[in-house]
């Protein structure tokens, strides 16, 4: 077992999850038959490998341009109001669980 | 003439000369989902006003004699990860359960524009995570063509609903095979473009190096001309290629003969299915005869692919999904206290198991003393797999595989068991890494009358190469 109940507690505070008791439980028998499953990887040698995060700095881009000068047709003039003007107010907020009508409301932020 | 089971062309043509109208194609298909989809489950929304207000506009034009555009008139679907305005867009989750979104996603906008009524957004797992359509927060999708059968997934409403001809064709999106998979299941057309291709822009982000849109058609054709009408530079997605998009559409008559295909040996090892080999070496002989050469190909990183795939996408799934905090558009727990409750408890209730299980997974994978065992280590093997393809592709045009491993499998099969459920994906996740085009045509039935898929991988941005061989393929079996 490499996930234990505290890991997994801990993952789940980092990400913002308040999982319960029997989901915990779950949690640690799924990320380990998940991990286990990955490790396969370790089999590869990696060491002399380039990471690659996403693969349009290779494809669809004049490669002979060094850099980030191939995404130069993806930079565009500065425009203040942005490409797609600004949502109005009400429509910002018109999907917001809380509000007053000019500010989103969520609980207080700082205990005392 | 039955409304509901046109091509996209044959669609247009009747409405252009008035045979019928926009209106009356449009309500014969919402009058197919009313009978249909109640054992189905495709729709998760419709939009029904929309959907009439375009039909109308297309109608004036077709009475004015105008030439409709490509899609004119043509009822379509749009799976629930792309926004739309003003009509509900969940992504199949309870925590977008009430989003009503307030711009239009490129890819449907641009349908739109080339004349398509939108008749609702098609059901799918949750956030577009699962390979059978079983992890939708709504209801499960069944397979039309056998009731028991999931319709693979993610975009499994999307898949549905074209073989049970509710739609004429619909957009889903692929980022481990969540478009190829289902229309194997559900023996339809379904084609993942080239990373870069169409615009993400609208697209509610699960995996963004990962995501593609797609269409979900009847024939291969009609995947060409959706293909067509969405491809292309959007200055709202820096990702999407400046490069000129080539009349698919003509490209898919162009003779096969002479073309090499690669089949590489790693598609066909160990959990695939008997019944899929024997329709997948049928489909290559009969390719052989149309006189394509095929070529062995080797791909050995293969079977890495898919722990390098819930690697890379969970961790990317784990940053993108940080933001439904309950503030803006999102679910919010009644009764919270403080902030930092509100984030933990609405994300809870909000996402389903497989959701939350996926960001633990990539939370993990992304937190200190992890990064480079799992994540960089994944980012590294996919560098190799990517290298396989540049390798093969020195070699032959295009590649040829089984789609999925097995056939349909029954609702609830797989659905305590995450990785037997990812070993569903195992031959498409390659391809998304990748960022190559990939298409999934019918390519026979099972014993049990279960649909099976052809696979047919190409270069980057050569859709024009796998859209002929897939409609060679189709135009002779």
């Amino acid at each position: 077992m490499k996930v234990t109940e505290k890991d997994v507690a801990y993952v789940a505070g980092l990400a913002n999850l308040e999982l319960t008791q029997e989901e915990q439980a779950g949690m640690v028998r799924d990320l380990n038959s998940i991990l286990h499953y990955v490790e396969r990887l370790n089999e590869l040698d990696t060491s002399n490998v380039a990471p690659m995060a996403q693969v349009s700095d290779r494809y669809g881009v004049d490669g002979s341009k060094p850099g980030t000068e191939r995404f130069s047709y993806a930079s565009r003039e500065d425009i203040p109001e942005g490409l797609r003007k600004s949502l109005a107010r009400e429509e910002a907020l018109a999907n917001a669980p809380d509000s007053d009508g000019v500010f989103f409301k969520v609980p207080k932020v700082i205990e005392r | 003439m039955e409304l509901t089971s046109l091509t996209i062309d044959a669609a247009r043509s009747v409405v252009q000369e008035r045979r019928t109208s926009a209106l009356a194609l449009a309500e014969a298909h919402y009058a197919r989902i009313q009978k249909e989809d109640g054992q189905v489950g495709a729709f998760l929304t419709l939009s029904k006003e929309r959907a009439l207000e375009q039909a109308d506009r297309i109608d004036r034009m077709a009475a004015e004699g105008k030439p409709l555009p490509a899609l004119g008139g043509v009822p379509v679907g749009i799976k629930d990860v792309m926004v739309t305005r003003g009509v509900r867009t969940t992504a199949g989750s309870r925590i977008l359960a009430n989003y009503i979104p307030f711009y239009d996603c490129t890819a449907v906008a641009r349908m739109e524009a080339a004349g398509a009524v939108v008749l609702g957004k098609m059901n799918c797992d949750e956030f577009a995570m699962g390979s059978s359509n079983e992890n939708s927060a709504f209801h499960p999708v069944r397979n039309p063509r056998d009731l028991t059968r999931v319709p693979g997934g993610s975009s499994g409403g999307a898949a549905a609903a074209v073989a049970a001809d509710m739609a004429v064709v619909t957009l889903g999106s692929d980022t481990g095979g969540s478009i190829r998979q289902p229309a194997s299941f559900c023996g339809v057309v379904g084609l993942m473009p080239t990373y870069g291709r169409v615009s993400r822009y609208g697209l509610i982000a699960f995996a963004s190096s990962l995501d593609h849109i797609g269409p979900l058609a009847k024939t291969v054709k009609d995947a060409a001309i959706v293909l067509r009408s969405i491809a292309g530079r959007d200055p709202m997605d820096p990702t999407s290629a400046d490069l000129p998009v080539p009349d698919y559409v003509a490209e898919v008559d162009k003779p096969v003969r002479g073309l090499k295909l690669g089949v590489a040996k790693e598609y066909f090892g160990e959990g695939l299915d008997d019944e899929v080999r024997q329709a997948v070496e049928t489909a290559i002989d009969n390719l052989k005869h149309l006189g394509c050469e095929i070529v062995p190909v080797s791909l050995p990183h293969t079977p890495y692919a898919t722990p390098t795939y819930y690697l890379v996408a969970t961790a990317e799934a784990s940053s993108n999904l940080a933001r439904y905090d309950g503030v803006r558009y999102s679910y919010r727990a009644p009764g919270v206290k403080s902030l930092s409750e509100m984030y933990r408890r609405s994300r809870d209730e909000g996402f389903g198991t497989e959701v939350k299980r996926r960001i633990m997974l990539g939370t993990y994978a992304l937190s200190a003393g992890y990064y480079d065992a799992y994540y960089l280590k994944a980012q590294k093997v996919r560098t190799l797999l990517v290298r396989d393809f540049e390798e093969a592709f020195t070699k032959v045009d295009a590649i040829v595989t089984p789609t999925s491993p097995t056939a349909a499998f029954r609702l609830g099969e797989k659905s305590n068991d995450p990785v037997a459920m990812y070993l569903a994906d195992v031959y498409t996740v390659t391809a998304d890494l990748a960022g190559i085009p990939g298409i999934s045509v019918p390519c026979g039935k099972t014993k049990e009358k279960l649909p099976i898929g052809l696979q047919i991988l190409g270069r980057h941005f050569d859709e024009a190469t796998v859209l002929r061989v897939a409609h060679a393929y189709e135009q002779a079996s």
